[in-house]
């Protein structure tokens, strides 16, 4: 790396130097030192975002407010709790969040059946992705599966719920293919982000690799509208192929959908 | 065969030597999700005074994923040296412990030692070992390997540099990449995650890497960590592979699930020492282990994760890597709940890794949902580093933003080789300060000058996206 020419080049780099080089990248570069440490601005600031992503986790979901937001908009939905008995449970034991308690099922059993599509919105591992996502997603997919002549099932809400727990759900609507929508694991720069995971003729037991996935639904990232349209893609696909996966990307050719999301 | 013991006047039954290893683990959630844990604090005791009875040599008799099954098994057992187990084949495993510790036992012994262990008597005897036994062993091992640079020399600790882009767009890597050198971080490897797995994706990461190593001389190996088999196209098309990467498991079905097998590994390896690009030496494979990816995948056949994790240190070796690491904290709290168990869990993996022959490295890491923080990170990296770890993982300011989880900043790295003392691949702190990015004891130094970094700047700005 070694210019030995006089003048310029014998100057101390400037942060500005380095600085410009984030344009490229949002990455924590540049960031200067304090001896061997980080000068105490950026290292608060990185608290500051692990604090927020922690608080994500933890966060509770208000289940009451957001169901009966979305009932004033005309959704039939209903609130259930998987088997995992708290936060703690459910971090430690992902099979309980992927089943539904016994009073959950009760409240599935009387529902419609028969539907093609069946909707689960779960908390999943940020209160904040459902909170700030759930209800624009849901207007735009609800105006595009009805212009498509799809039937829509009672939307199921999911406290302690993983992305496995619409495969007992949709199984139990009898539905062609389940979404489930569910908040992703906070990231230190965005703790909102939503997922989206389609499963054709769900049935517990599913494979993760029989699913396709959309992820990073929030404002900055995949907005709702976007995501909503590449969904209905997805489930066009499906039920012309009835299939959802690794096989539907073998099917349709080019560029793989994710059949796995980077984080649940 | 069922192993009891008696703790006063009540006898502890163990039905086999799976469930004796399992009940015998320090607690985590991995375990306890796979329904294999000990019950109680003392029945997790009896396991270990149970286990600490069994003689050594119990491990060439018992099978436990089968042979017949499992080719990891076959690999372990048609790979056993019989005589290099000799000199500890009389002991049980808490004597065996005993001998470890034993400050007679040399660095030269251990490593004669180990073609003569198997992977469950490293694991068995790391369950009755304390922290500082798992450390304090693990110190008296060497593992030298090389490539560019030479890996794992006494009082060194090297670093990969793990550049990672969300889209893996080229400046945005080369970015990182520079911010790191600027810490003296990468001399273990220069390594990208790929966003994508696209073998014109490979190609593209691979050759920006060795472009930017080439222009600016740097005595280092890079890498792109896409699939194994996406390495042997790029390879085949011609592609500058330094090494091959690829993440390995315990049994032959959890390997399955990641889509390779033992011959799949030889084929790679082959292809990558077919090149013959290593300047200094010829370990040219690179894998990552970790606790819990046999029991993601269903595939742990009633075992505990670490017994599970030291058998991928037996394939790691048979290819002689030039790297293996642990990504401890990155499978999540339901294998590893907080900082306790993924600190308790990173020692034992370096610790069983060295005590195999294998050039242990790890991610010391965690993610957000996972009970943990900075400063068990620092906890971790500090106790490592006395261990003697071969490297460690560095990214920008400890945050991975393609991969979205925590490893360690560059800073962390001037950190403990500042507290510690561990320098840096000695042809790459000769580098550094040849560049007049450190000093005479080779630190890297706080302010460079801009003529040192020009190059490097206009190589990047240069660059296509």
């Amino acid at each position: 790396m070694r210019d030995d020419g006089p003048g310029k080049s014998d100057q101390l780099a400037t942060t500005d130097q380095l600085a410009r080089l984030r344009q490229f990248t949002p990455a924590r570069i540049a960031l200067g030192r304090a001896g061997s440490g980080q000068p105490t601005g950026t290292s608060l600031r990185f608290m500051l975002d692990h604090a927020r992503a922690r608080d994500a986790v933890h966060a509770a979901l208000d289940f009451e407010a957001i169901g009966q937001s979305l009932r004033e908009r005309g959704w039939s939905a209903v609130t259930v709790r998987s088997a995992a008995a708290d936060r703690t449970e459910y971090l430690r034991r992902p099979d309980l969040g992927r089943r539904l308690s016994p009073e959950g099922r009760l409240a599935i059993e009387g529902l419609r059946r028969g539907d093609n599509i069946a909707i689960v919105a779960a908390d999943g591992l940020s209160a904040s992705a459902i909170e700030i996502n759930l209800q624009p997603l849901l207007d735009h997919l609800r105006r595009l599966l009805l212009a498509r002549g799809l039937t829509i099932g009672p939307l199921v809400l999911v406290e302690q719920g993983r992305v496995a727990i619409g495969d007992e759900i949709g199984e139990m609507l009898g539905a062609g293919l389940v979404v489930v929508l569910i908040g992703e694991r906070p990231g230190l720069s965005a703790a909102d982000s939503l997922g989206a995971y389609m499963t054709w003729r769900p049935r517990i037991g599913t494979m993760d690799s029989n699913r396709n996935c959309i992820s990073n639904i929030r404002p900055a990232g995949l907005p709702p509208e976007e995501a909503a349209t590449q969904i209905i893609g997805i489930i066009e696909l499906a039920f012309k192929h009835a299939v959802t996966g690794v096989q539907l990307n073998d099917l349709r050719g080019g560029e793989a959908i994710p059949v796995v999301g980077p984080q649940e | 065969m069922s192993y009891h013991t008696t703790i006063n006047g009540t006898r502890w039954s163990f039905p086999d030597l799976r469930t004796l290893l399992a009940k015998a683990s320090p607690a985590r959630s991995g375990d306890a999700l796979a329904g294999v844990a000990a019950q109680s604090a003392i029945e997790r005791v009896a396991a270990q005074m149970a286990l600490a009875d069994l003689p050594l040599k119990t491990f060439l008799n018992v099978d436990l994923v089968p042979y017949e099954d499992d080719e990891v098994t076959r690999l372990i057992v048609d790979g056993h040296d019989l005589a290099a187990f000799e000199p500890v084949s009389h002991l049980t495993v808490g004597g065996f412990r005993e001998w470890l510790l034993d400050t007679g036992t040399t660095t030269g012994q251990l490593t004669a030692l180990a073609p003569g262990l198997t992977p469950e008597m490293t694991a068995a005897v790391s369950k009755i070992m304390r922290a500082q036994d798992l450390i304090a062993v693990a110190a008296k091992c060497s593992v030298v390997t090389a490539f560019h640079n030479t890996i794992g020399l006494p009082g060194r600790l090297s670093t990969r540099l793990q550049p990672n882009h969300p889209t893996d767009d080229s400046r945005g890597i080369a970015a990182s990449l520079l911010d790191g050198l600027l810490f003296g971080a990468g001399d273990a490897v220069i390594g990208v995650n790929p966003a994508t797995d696209t073998l014109q994706d490979y190609m593209r990461i691979v050759s920006l890497l060795d472009e930017v190593r080439q222009r600016l001389d740097v005595p280092t190996q890079t890498c792109c960590l896409g699939h194994v088999t996406t390495a042997i196209q790029a390879i085949n098309l011609g592609a500058p592979v330094d090494l091959v990467f690829q993440s390995i498991a315990g049994s032959e079905k959890a390997n399955r699930g990641f889509g390779i097998s033992l011959s799949t590994l030889a084929e790679a390896h082959d292809a990558a020492l077919s090149l013959n690009r290593g300047k200094v030496g010829r370990n040219v494979m690179y894998f990552e282990t970790g606790q819990g990816s046999a029991l993601s995948a269903d595939a742990h056949f009633g075992l505990d994760q670490q017994t599970m994790e030291a058998r991928a240190y037996a394939i790691a070796r048979h290819f002689k890597p030039l790297l293996v690491n642990t990504v401890v904290g990155f499978i999540g709290p339901e294998y590893l709940y907080n900082g306790k168990e993924i600190t308790r869990a990173g020692l034992e993996d370096h610790f069983c890794g060295k005590l195999l022959g294998v050039p242990m490295g790890c991610d010391v890491c965690y993610t957000n949902h996972a009970e943990a923080d900075q400063d068990d990170m620092d906890a971790l990296l500090t106790l490592l580093s006395a261990a003697g770890v071969s490297f460690v993982i560095a990214v920008p300011g400890a945050d991975d933003v393609m991969l979205n989880y925590q490893s360690l900043a560059f800073h962390d790295i001037l950190y403990v080789r500042q507290a510690l003392g561990r320098r840096c691949a000695p042809e790459f702190e000769n580098w550094l300060q040849r560049t007049g990015l450190a000093d005479l004891d080779g630190r890297p130094l706080e302010q460079v000058t801009s003529g040192t970094i020009g190059p490097a700047l206009a190589l990047i700005e240069a660059m296509k996206a």
